[in-house]
């Protein structure tokens, strides 16, 4: 049976109309198909939903989009300005094109499939988001970095994982340098088959042989004298 | 006779630049090779409220009598924008404090006092609990640059949203809460192993500057369908331009915390040497709101070193809408009580002085973690010690409103005050007692 699809068209109506549509079925929780128009880089756009609707956005968006989403399944057809999914808590964010910087910052849950390149700060803060980048991601990605995965097919910019906690991290490409206390880790068949499943969900095609594990040293936990030059 | 063929000797003296404390403090860095890490605000004296005295009804001003006419102290905080502003029936309000720094107990007891009194209490660095939420009429969240437990759900419980950028004790400086106090409860609500030193960030992971601020809070505002205010906090750095920014960013409210404003732990450097004092933090922002005309529509709390209900009544009388505290409600609810000497000195310190709040060792059961230590804060009684205490507060202001022939603590105003050092006056910008004298204009 072919669902219905309701048309919010961000041409004919302003944000908080088309936000109030979109989260009108939060505190029911009944699915519903959403499509988006329009949304010329509309900032705060599908933010805050917490029902597991559909949200198709036809184009490019601003800032925040999808923010603090609970149990949405979220695609942008275009580019996501920064902070795409920050704090998501569940559901599933697709974002087809790139994304700016702060994707999936401090995110505590769900997924977050970028097909292009991420800008810096992907990952930023990260509580338990997964997040699978099929392109390259910049610089001080994974700061702080305390609970989830983070996947990277491309390149890594510089101070990756930079004062890491217990996010996993995996790279296919170079990765420029890695930040403090983060370290290179040993990849076992635990991980390989943590990470196939990871790309299965994200319907990512890669070989998980050919990725390497980062995680954290868990030197700099407890401030000791001995390590302030790594700070 | 003797005696006087001796050659005299001076008293011994000690240097001004290198007192005890300094002494110490110099023994204890040689010693560890690591900075002093306390709880608390700057200790040092500082230009304050004292410095400023209200003049009182005299031949052009009628006072108001103290026991028969009303003085009225409700305030609406977050009406610019919000469907749903804070309506509270006193201008003090308790400042954040987080479920870590604080036992659940003590939070339990600062949301029972402020509700008693009909104020607010504010969440911190650790997100929302359950029990805070339940004790607390009415609950400010704090969204800060760590984002523990942050989450829409509680977004939607709070009644208002505090988007946090500094503090008084620390302008720039992130959160701090070391291995001793992260249990399993605080771990699991932060997302973080046991027992590790928790240092939060001192920036946003998503946003800088106020271009980015002003979108950040519209999308609070959409997720939170318009309802809360959404208040900015501020560290006294450059209170001027930080309030007119706040402003421009889409602030309800702006709350501005100065150099005495407390913290549950960080640098002693920081604490004593960054930031400017409460005093000179009122005028600026009081300016910056009045120069964009929006002076009342923006509510102004202030923070940091608020003891009583004259200082109350200066700040509002600066132009303040309502006053936030954080160490006098911990002082009235058990903190450093004398009481407690003994325990105190077994730490090391003495009553009044203890701050090593980021220990986790707080005999009187606030600052701390320690399920034994915590279970000696009963939090009915301490939340009537800060019922108590909120409500002489309260009167003390009404009766300095009254004297100065004002029917709402809020019609208090600068031509009711004079200030008793050049100092105090050219930082609050009235005049020096007995002169029409304001340095600097």
């Amino acid at each position: 049976m072919k669902s219905n699809v309701d048309i919010v068209d961000l041409a004919k109506v302003e944000l908080r109309e088309a936000n109030a549509v979109l989260q009108q079925h939060n505190a029911g929780g009944r699915a519903a198909h959403f499509k988006v128009l329009n949304p010329e880089g509309a900032h705060a756009l599908a933010c805050g939903l917490d029902a597991p609707v559909i949200v198709e956005i036809d184009g490019h968006t601003g800032y925040y989009c999808a923010g603090m989403n609970k149990t949405a399944e979220i695609t942008i057809s275009g580019n996501a300005g920064p902070g795409v999914a920050e704090n998501m808590m569940s559901g599933t964010v697709h974002v087809l094109g790139d994304a700016s910087q702060y994707a999936g910052a401090s995110g505590h849950g769900g997924l977050l499939v970028i097909d292009g390149n991420a800008s810096s700060r992907c990952g930023i803060s990260m509580k338990g988001i997964d997040i699978v980048v099929a392109g390259d991601i910049g610089h001080m990605s994974a700061f702080m970095a305390q609970a989830g995965r983070l996947v990277v097919l491309g390149d890594v910019g510089a101070d990756f994982g930079d004062s890491i906690y217990e996010a996993k991290l995996f790279v296919r490409g170079k990765v420029k340098s890695l930040g403090a206390d983060c370290i290179e880790k040993n990849m076992a068949d635990e991980h390989r088959d943590e990470l196939a499943e990871l790309l299965a969900r994200a319907q990512v095609d890669a070989n998980p042989e050919d990725f390497k594990r980062y995680g954290s040293a868990r030197k700099l936990y407890n401030f000791h004298i001995d390590n302030v030059g790594a700070y | 006779m003797a005696d006087l063929d001796k050659t005299p000797r001076t008293t011994p003296r000690k240097a001004a630049s290198f007192d005890d404390y300094t002494l110490s403090e110099i023994r204890r860095a040689a010693a560890t090779g690591i900075y002093d890490i306390r709880g608390g605000g700057a200790k040092r004296r500082l230009p304050c409220f004292d410095d400023l005295v209200f003049l009182g009804a005299s031949m052009s001003r009628y006072p108001l009598e103290g026991y028969r006419e009303r003085c009225a102290t409700n305030v609406v905080l977050g009406d610019r924008f919000a469907k749903k502003p804070i309506e509270l029936d006193i201008p003090v309000t308790i400042a954040g404090m987080s479920f870590g720094s604080l036992s659940a107990q003590a939070k339990e007891a600062l949301g029972r006092g402020a509700s008693a009194m009909g104020t607010s209490t504010t969440t911190g660095d650790g997100g929302m609990t359950t029990e805070e939420r339940q004790h607390s009429q009415c609950l400010v969240y704090q969204l800060l640059p760590s984002r523990y437990g942050m989450n829409p759900d509680d977004l939607r419980k709070a009644d208002a949203i505090e988007v946090v950028v500094g503090q008084g004790a620390k302008p720039g400086g992130g959160g701090m809460l070391l291995g001793q106090k992260i249990n399993e409860r605080v771990a699991e609500m932060r997302t973080l192993p046991e027992g590790v030193d928790q240092r939060s960030a001192c920036r946003h992971p998503d946003w800088t500057g106020p271009d980015d601020l002003a979108i950040k809070i519209m999308e609070l505002r959409e997720i939170t369908a318009w309802e809360k205010p959404i208040y900015v906090k501020i560290g006294a750095a450059r209170p001027y331009y930080d309030t007119a920014l706040s402003v421009k960013a889409g602030a309800d409210v702006v709350v501005v915390d100065g150099m005495q404003g407390g913290t549950a732990a960080t640098q002693e450097v920081f604490i004593e040497h960054v930031g400017i004092p409460t005093l000179p933090a009122v005028r600026e922002a009081v300016r910056a709101l009045k120069e964009l005309d929006m002076h009342r529509k923006v509510q102004l709390i202030v923070s940091g070193g608020i003891r009583n209900g004259a200082d109350v009544a200066k700040a509002l009388a600066m132009g303040a809408d309502a006053v936030s505290i954080g160490t006098a409600a911990l002082i009235a609810i058990g903190d450093n009580d004398p009481l407690l000497e003994k325990a105190y000195q077994a730490l090391g310190t003495t009553a009044g002085a203890y701050d090593d709040w980021h220990e986790g060792r707080d005999p009187a059961g606030i600052t701390t973690q320690d399920q034994e230590l915590a279970a000696r804060l009963d939090p009915v009684k301490a939340g009537r010690r800060l019922a108590n205490y909120l409500g002489v507060l309260t009167l003390e202001l009404q009766t300095l409103a009254r004297a100065n022939g004002k029917s709402h603590v809020r019609n208090l105003e600068p031509a009711d005050l004079a200030a008793l050092t050049v100092e105090a006056a050219a930082m609050a910008g009235v005049p020096l007692a007995g002169t029409s004298w304001i340095p600097g204009t």
